[in-house]
């Protein structure tokens, strides 16, 4: 027997956490640069180093304030929504062993939704429950009417699936009810944008709240990562390899949860993400979660980031919402996949 | 000392599955748990390992009751096969082999050389090295049970549950898991649906009907065509087969309760 440790390989990790955030970084330029006003990347530099250290450098109002206030912060938030759908995306394919789980298809986003609508409309909760509770409470009530759906239904994986389209029928409906009825014209305008998908309101204020959920949710995710990989052969299996099921499901879905109800508290509904990335990921570095879910994290965060910077230039004088954008690539991707599950029996 | 239960039950959806099974396990040895469909046998494997907490009775580990014994250690000591356990995921032959370190690794420990060894090691020992690297996806049926058998060999029991590891493979695949089974030298505990490769392979023989278990012995103590007629309904002639085993031949024109 060898004695050579076989540890991880240090040098390629780092070249390859390198190689991430070249790409990372590589989107935010692109993304504070490119618009209906075009921005030279050393001005970019001069308005961060403004921003964030206060150097002075002669930069005007206007410029600084859409680099710093308007361009930058809209750029993070992306990388955060998307890294935070795409992880909860892996988690839940891997957690319910299906390959078309995601937030957005099991009504997890559709319940986000119904909540945040009843705080912002109907006022539910006043000042102390605010948008990122209601959200989350009601992506909270579907996960939970998805899961009494799909075990009433015999608790199939494919069961599932019917049940998030049910649920989000369900809560859908009852987002546009509250709307119609109860909204003013402009606020059913603002919330229809919002359920959307939508960058263009996020302040640093919102960064704040969504980057330590985003990081704590990645943190939660890793610890779990081979608990995720245990569960190739379903809860019994992993079950009988020592994992204490009900507890890791429990946190998971709770961790889901809460990702996807804070991107949605801020964004709007944004589909397919956490559909399409986990597979790019698979195919990029393979099945075990150690890796899947940093990967997922990177290549969400880059595509969102690279989602919007189109939703801003694919039509003149008007910005798509980032939903509609994410749906254009994640569409097809759905049908792709949904093809590729077609296995002979 | 091993797995022994006492007087355990067990129900689901208010019907009583499990219905007060004493019995011990001797170590190092095969077990056959035989039984009609329905039977409990899964439900009784399930929990021996514990992956259902019994309603009433113990199932003891060395003589400690297993309910108090953490998860993670119980998977260091007992390993289960289920039956038809298939993945969505593209993983290799060595992937799935490499789960049965689970229990072994902290949460970021990296991978060890000693992980490594039990791998190979236990697809050594089912005849899969060559298949290393091969997706699981393009496996035939025996070949996926024998790497399930690898995975579970690869989390170092003694004591090994297997729940109808020969179901749905053709006989050459049935009786080459069951040689693989008897010549690993762990306690297994494997329920069978052919009463003659349980005749064949076990050492000692639970018959489980409507949730108890109503005989338990050696192969040609325990099948005797008035069991046989009892529990499954159908009439049988035993004689001494060419292994130096019992042989059952299934009298296929007799009624149950016709004389021969």
């Amino acid at each position: 027997m060898s004695h050579l440790a076989i540890g991880p390989n240090w040098p390629a990790r780092f070249a390859l956490a390198g190689l991430s955030l070249a790409a990372l970084v590589v989107a935010i330029a692109l993304a504070v640069t490119v618009g209906e006003m075009p921005i030279p990347l050393a001005v970019a530099f001069r308005a961060l180093g403004n921003g964030l250290f206060d150097l002075g450098y002669p930069v005007s109002a206007i410029q600084q304030g859409v680099i710093f206030e308007y361009r930058l912060s809209r750029a993070l938030m992306a990388a955060l929504c998307g890294g935070a759908l795409a992880l909860s995306g892996a988690i839940l394919q891997a957690l319910l062993r299906n390959p078309l789980a995601e937030p957005y298809i099991l009504g997890v986003s559709a319940g986000a939704s119904t909540g945040a609508v009843c705080v912002m409309i109907l006022g539910l909760g006043g000042a102390t429950l605010g948008l990122s509770g209601g959200a989350f409470l009601g992506s909270v009530a579907a996960l939970v009417l998805v899961g009494l759906l799909a075990a009433g239904a015999g608790g199939a994986s494919d069961r599932v699936i019917l049940a998030g389209v049910a649920g989000s029928q369900l809560f859908n409906a009852a987002t546009a009810t509250i709307v119609t009825t109860m909204a003013s014209a402009e606020q059913a305008r603002g919330v229809m944008f919002w359920l959307l998908g939508n960058f263009g309101g996020v302040r640093w204020s919102d960064l704040a709240v969504a980057a330590p959920v985003a990081l704590l949710g990645f943190l939660v995710c890793m610890v779990h990562a081979k608990a995720l990989d245990a569960f190739a052969f379903g809860a019994d299996a992993a079950a009988s390899l020592g994992i204490p099921v009900a507890r890791v499901r429990l946190v998971l879905l709770a961790t889901t949860a809460l990702l996807t109800a804070t991107m949605v508290a801020i964004v709007g509904t944004v589909g397919f993400v956490g559909l399409v990335i986990p597979h790019a990921a698979r195919f990029l570095v393979g099945p075990g979660h150690a890796r899947l879910l940093p990967a997922c994290l990177i290549i969400g965060a880059v595509f969102m980031i690279l989602a919007d910077v189109l939703s801003r230039i694919l039509v003149p004088q008007q910005i798509l919402p980032i939903g509609i954008v994410t749906a254009l690539v994640g569409a097809p991707a759905f049908a792709f996949i949904l093809y590729r599950a077609r296995r002979p029996a | 000392m091993t797995l022994a239960t006492h007087d355990v039950r067990w129900g689901a959806g208010g019907k009583l599955i499990v219905d007060g099974v004493t019995l011990e396990v001797e170590p190092n040895r095969v077990l056959g748990l035989i039984g009609p469909n329905g039977s409990g046998k899964s439900s009784l494997l399930r929990l021996l390992c514990r992956l259902r907490k019994v309603a009433s009775g113990v199932v003891t580990l060395d003589g400690e009751d297993i309910a108090g014994v953490g998860r993670r250690d119980l998977a260091r000591r007992l390993a289960f096969v289920e039956q038809q356990a298939t993945t969505e995921i593209a993983l290799t032959v060595c992937d799935v082999v490499r789960l049965g370190r689970t229990p072994h690794r902290a949460a970021f420990a990296a991978w060890s050389a000693e992980d490594e060894h039990a791998v190979d090691a236990a697809l050594e020992r089912v005849g899969l090295s060559e298949r290393h690297d091969q997706l699981w996806h393009t496996l035939s049926g025996g070949e996926r049970q024998r790497v399930h058998i690898a995975r579970a060999l690869a989390q170092a029991p003694r004591e090994l549950i297997l729940d109808e590891p020969t179901n749905h493979l053709d006989i050459q695949h049935q009786l080459s898991i069951l040689r693989l089974v008897r010549r690993l030298g762990v306690t297994c505990i494997v329920a069978l649906h052919d009463l003659n490769l349980a005749s064949l392979f076990c050492d000692r023989i639970g018959v489980l009907a409507a949730g108890r278990l109503v005989a338990a012995g050696a192969p040609e103590e325990v099948l005797t065509p008035a069991l046989i007629r009892d529990v499954f309904g159908v009439e049988v002639a035993i004689r001494a087969g060419a292994n130096g085993r019992r042989q059952i031949d299934y009298l296929v024109d007799h009624e149950p309760g016709e004389p021969l």
